[in-house]
């Protein structure tokens, strides 16, 4: 849908995903520079920005992590160049350091952060609320509520930039950066704003003298946001009964509000600008109001935020919202949350449904895809621990094998702190086997992990010696959020081919012991992973085998893989249903009715592993060319 | 534009990672969005894409901008790849007056697979969808799209079969178009083949 990105078309309405909209407004905005890192849910943001990047005549990279890619941001700034940088909640902590200097030093071209945040964690570890780094970076915040708005915000938020001098974040949450919506289109400039030169005497540089000039933008900006287009009061002038809603949760509060009548008493107030609150606005409705509930993602900032104001003006209020538990105080915000909470609050009954079982429904776990040479991995990984006296300790990391901790990797591992930690995890545990632990220690990381944050942490570990094994995960892609390029695959956001840079080439200039291993070939593997485990020092294996979603996307011939149930032995064999119950890949059923293994053609991509694994040989392979 | 029978207007597309559901979604919601209404939709996947269970919302309007998640017992179309699925959506979003669609086969769970637990009665299971809702008709779309050579397809399938039913905001017409809007030649070919199909064996199911 490259043309609803480009096309200047004022007016035409197009439906299009949050993460397009924000595509779109940096394109109506005239940015020069775009750098991010991917994180659900807005990976997909970058992805379309280097596509059109050539064509809109601006510059977009997927840095090599967060840090990069917002500092870069701020170097472009200085040549008055309009930049921006797509981060999820996870990045932006990792880009607190640099955001709280940039608060002190300030901004010349507009640099606008976009932050996703993940309520409920559908991809993520953790359900971190980005508004607080707002709050403690001291840097405005908007947030839209619909895809509309996520479209038009971007301009907006270039303007507050460059009017306070200050870096602004928009918060994206995944419900905005997954959905789909009518999103009425705007004029994207016919020329580009010339660059700056930079003039001997300007000055983006963090000093302590600063924090005052700092908070005096943020002031600004509250005065700007007091008349800011993104917020929106509907209700009587003078409420009893009150409700702001911030991002997602307005058009829940609608509605629910709908569903219950649309209560004329009721005062429904939508915030777009999270950071600073409109004080002037919100204390005109909460003067009269005697109860007020907060609709809101994740964490009860707003609800907070307006307790204070309400404790400064001495105001006798009643709080409602997820800190108090009118509203579930974890997980996301759904119709089904807010339209109780809204019906206690008003004293409006709900309307009845039809009754329903509760009898409980099986559940669907997460699992590796099939044919994913993560699953032989851990695998091969259980083996070789399982061969040990004393079994060793696994250390975790964030990616798709993140699963691992769970059935699909055999439970893997016993620790997993964050992206990049377990380099560092178990170079500490790696440390203590002089004083006592006589355990292997294992960690990993994929590919895009080790130049995103591993490379520092095998440094320090490789220097100082540890006893550990570093497996690397190179499946030649960022496959946990859609395939993105990274320095190892010699490709670019923009769609270029630079020279790629050697996983195995780096580990050995740090002076690691490094091996390379087809976790496919399961034997084979097990025995050289048994053999580095109980080698002393620092050893890296570098597990080479593509995503099988890759693969299955560029294979040229056709494999068809089936079970020979004359072979298969069923229950009687004693592999104990080894190819669907412990291997467990999607591709591999079970024939109920026969009482014999099945092949899923569905789900099957024909990576052939279960093949050679089987004590019966009746799992069958068959390859022919693909018809063009 | 027409107008539509409820406003707004909800469907819920439920299924199985990778079984194609959310470009299911997406081609309702673009077909919807060309037609001039507000259109809003919602997909829940996050790490589901890899065999959790994957739900879209496709939200439709006159003139009202709505949320992509639609309220508990609000739908009025439910569109299933898979019988556990559709149940256990039709708990939720179901009222006595939805119309359902579902593929009868079943993509059992990891824990049956692995023998921890056992996969409800199928006739169990379709007699709980169907006192759920008005009418739940069984289409079956993996069967339709693995019989024209490409198991992907029964996303397909199963927008062919919603196109015929009864009150459905969209025709076969306007279905039909987004379908060669969106796939080229083989691709193309095929996706038209199984969408004439799925519509056949809708008409079928409610004969």
């Amino acid at each position: 849908m490259d043309w609803t990105l480009t096309t200047d078309a004022p007016g035409r309405i197009v439906l299009m995903q949050g993460n397009e909209a924000i595509v779109r407004g940096a394109v109506e905005s005239g940015i020069h520079f775009a750098a991010s890192y991917p994180g659900s849910p807005s990976s997909q943001i970058l992805g379309m920005l280097g596509k059109i990047a050539k064509e809109r005549n601006f510059y977009a990279q997927w840095a090599t992590n967060e840090v990069a890619a917002f500092q870069a941001c701020l170097g472009t700034s200085l040549a008055g160049a309009r930049s921006i940088c797509i981060v999820k909640q996870n990045g932006l902590l990792c880009i607190a350091d640099a955001l709280f200097c940039a608060a002190q030093h300030g901004i010349k071209g507009g640099v606008v952060v976009v932050t996703s945040d993940d309520p409920g964690s559908h991809s993520s570890t953790n359900e971190f609320d980005s508004r607080h780094m707002a709050l403690s970076a001291s840097v405005p915040m908007l947030e839209p509520t619909n895809m509309q708005e996520a479209k038009d915000m971007v301009p907006y938020a270039f303007e507050i930039s460059e009017q306070t001098k200050q870096v602004v974040i928009i918060r994206l949450t995944t419900r905005v950066c997954h959905g789909r919506g009518s999103v009425s289109l705007g004029a994207i400039p016919q020329v580009q704003r010339k660059l700056d030169v930079v003039d001997e005497w300007d000055r983006m540089v963090c000093v302590s003298f600063r924090h005052q000039i700092m908070l005096d933008s943020l002031e600004q900006a509250r005065d700007l946001f007091e008349e800011s287009p993104y917020n929106h009061y509907s209700g009587p002038a003078h409420p009893k009964k009150l409700i702001v809603a911030g991002g997602t949760g307005c058009l829940y509060t609608k509605e629910a509000l709908g569903l219950l009548g649309d209560p004329k008493d009721v005062g429904l107030l939508q915030l777009g600008t999270i950071w600073p609150i409109p004080e002037r606005m919100l204390l005109d409705k909460m003067r009269t109001a005697e109860e007020v509930l907060t609709v809101e993602e994740v964490d009860p900032f707003l609800e907070d935020a307006l307790m204070n104001l309400a404790g400064r003006e001495q105001l006798n209020l009643k709080f409602y919202g997820r800190s108090e538990g009118t509203i579930n105080r974890v997980g996301e915000l759904d119709p089904d949350h807010v339209l109780p909470a809204v019906s206690t609050f008003t004293g409006i009954p709900q309307p009845p449904r039809q009754k329903v079982s509760d009898e409980p429904l099986l559940e669907r776990d997460l699992n590796f895809c099939a044919g994913c040479p993560h699953r032989a991995t851990f695998f091969v990984l259980k083996q070789a621990m399982r061969r040990e006296k004393v079994p060793g300790v696994v250390v975790g990391d964030i990616g798709c094998y993140f699963m691992a901790g769970a059935e699909p990797g055999q439970y893997a591992y016993q620790i997993n702190n964050c992206m990049g930690s377990g380099i560092n995890v178990a170079e500490g545990l790696g440390q203590l086997s002089a004083y006592g632990m006589d355990q292997p220690v294992v960690t990993m990381c994929g590919d895009s992990t080790f130049f995103h944050t591993v490379l520092p942490g095998l440094c320090n570990a490789s220097y100082h010696n540890s006893n550990m094994t570093l497996i690397v995960l190179d499946n030649s892609a960022t496959a946990m959020t859609g395939f993105q390029p990274h320095p190892g695959t010699g490709l670019t956001a923009m769609g270029d081919e630079v020279k790629p840079m050697s996983i195995r080439a780096i580990c050995e200039a740090m002076n690691c012991t490094v091996e390379e291993a087809d976790p496919f070939e399961i034997q084979e593997t097990t025995d050289l992973l048994t053999e580095l485990m109980h080698r002393p020092g620092l050893k890296v294996l570098i597990m080479k085998q593509p995503c099988a979603t890759l693969m299955a996307k560029s294979r040229k011939e056709k494999i068809t893989v089936w079970v020979d149930q004359n072979k298969c032995l069923g229950d009687g064999c004693g592999c104990d249903r080894f190819c669907s119950r412990v291997w467990g890949c999607p591709g591999n059923s079970w024939d109920f009715k026969a009482g014999k293994a099945t092949i899923d053609p569905v789900s099957c991509v024909g990576c052939g592993v279960c093949a050679k694994l089987c004590p019966q040989g009746a799992i069958i392979v068959e390859r022919e060319e693909a018809k063009a | 534009m027409k107008q539509l029978a409820y406003d707004p207007l909800n469907i819920v597309i439920c299924g199985i990672g990778g079984q194609g559901n959310v470009l299911a979604a997406e081609l309702a919601a673009s077909a919807m969005n060309d037609l001039e209404y507000r259109v809003a939709e919602g997909e829940t996947y996050g790490a589901a894409q890899r065999g959790g269970s994957v739900m879209s919302h496709v939200r439709v309007s006159a003139d009202t901008d709505l949320g992509v998640l639609i309220p508990a017992g609000e739908a009025h179309f439910i569109i299933g790849f898979e019988p556990l699925e559709t149940l256990r959506i039709a708990r939720r979003y179901a009222n006595p007056g939805t119309r359902i669609i579902y593929d009868p086969r079943p993509v059992y769970p990891q824990s049956v697979l692995r023998g921890r637990t056992v996969y409800p009665d199928l006739e169990d299971l379709k007699a709980e969808i169907d006192s759920l809702c008005k009418e739940a008709i069984q289409v079956p779309a993996a069967d339709i799209a693995l019989e024209c050579g490409d198991s992907r397809a029964a996303n397909i399938a199963l927008i062919g079969a919603f196109s015929c039913l009864e009150g459905a905001p969209l025709d076969t017409k306007a279905l039909e178009e987004v379908v060669a809007q969106r796939f080229k030649g083989a691709v193309l070919a095929l996706n038209q083949k199984v969408f004439a199909l799925g519509c056949k064996a809708a008409k079928e199911a409610v004969r």
